[in-house]
């Protein structure tokens, strides 16, 4: 150990990219952390919406006309199915840490279902709300 | 680097002593999320389109505004754990230790702006 080499040694490759053709699993997995940090933005409009509702009818009307907007519409279609995908994702790692369903094709069956079920509770969300 | 002893050029490349805490937190926010993501997009979705005596009506009623007070704190600090594994993995050195400060300070921001709103509507 005391004479390791630290310099030239070979590294691994980065996950996505030119090294690794893109995979359920790796894909599924990026895709809870990206939704996870989207969220955190989710939670920032969100809250910026109650703040002015709190505050005054008059800043809630401009608020709420961002929000209801075509593109306030679009941002919070996206955002549902984010959060959809976020828990349902976070679901499989709560099964995993549990000890089941660790199998590669039992885990690719589960990437899948993350994001047709995210799907069709977002549209399930959109029928409803 | 001749005079650097093993133990000297081990120190510091161990064990953060706090991974199993940050996993576990992880894992109980997670199991929460379950629950309260359905609960939340549903009772908020329905506070949301209407006018804002509307608005104010509904939150002031005790079962969304729990659930939106429970959502706001449990969901926020669980993005920011999430965000902070992000950084933690991607970003190094002075950066991004100012980018963990930064999320913290944003997230507990939120959480008070949150629970603030909740109240004063309810009053």
């Amino acid at each position: 150990m005391a004479d390791v080499n630290r310099g030239n040694r070979p590294l691994s490759p980065f996950m996505i990219g030119q090294y690794y053709r893109p995979q359920m699993t790796s894909i599924s997995s990026i895709m809870v952390r990206i939704t996870g940090i989207a969220s955190l933005g989710t939670a920032f409009l969100l809250v910026w919406w109650l703040l002015a509702a709190a505050s005054s009818p008059s800043y809630f009307a401009v608020i709420d006309g961002i929000l209801r907007s075509f593109i306030g519409d679009i941002i919070l279609l996206l955002s549902t199915w984010a959060i959809w995908y976020h828990m349902l994702g976070r679901l499989r790692h709560v099964i995993w840490d549990l000890g089941y369903c660790v199998e590669v094709e039992i885990s690719e069956k589960m990437g899948l279902g993350m994001f047709v079920g995210a799907t069709v509770l977002t549209l399930f969300t959109a029928l409803v709300v | 680097m001749a005079f650097l002893t093993d133990r000297k050029r081990a120190i510091g490349l161990g064990s953060g002593r706090s991974g199993t805490h940050h996993h576990w937190k992880m894992m109980i926010t997670s199991a929460a999320l379950v629950v309260l993501v359905p609960l939340f997009v549903f009772t908020f979705g329905a506070g949301m389109g209407g006018t804002h005596e509307e608005v104010l009506a509904y939150f002031s009623r005790p079962f969304p505004a729990i659930i939106t007070a429970l959502t706001a704190a449990v969901a926020i600090l669980h993005f920011k754990a999430e965000t902070e594994e992000a950084i933690v993995d991607y970003v190094h050195g002075v950066t991004g230790k100012l980018l963990i400060v930064a999320v913290t300070a944003f997230s507990y921001v939120l959480i008070a702006a949150a629970l603030f709103a909740l109240v004063k509507m309810a009053l």
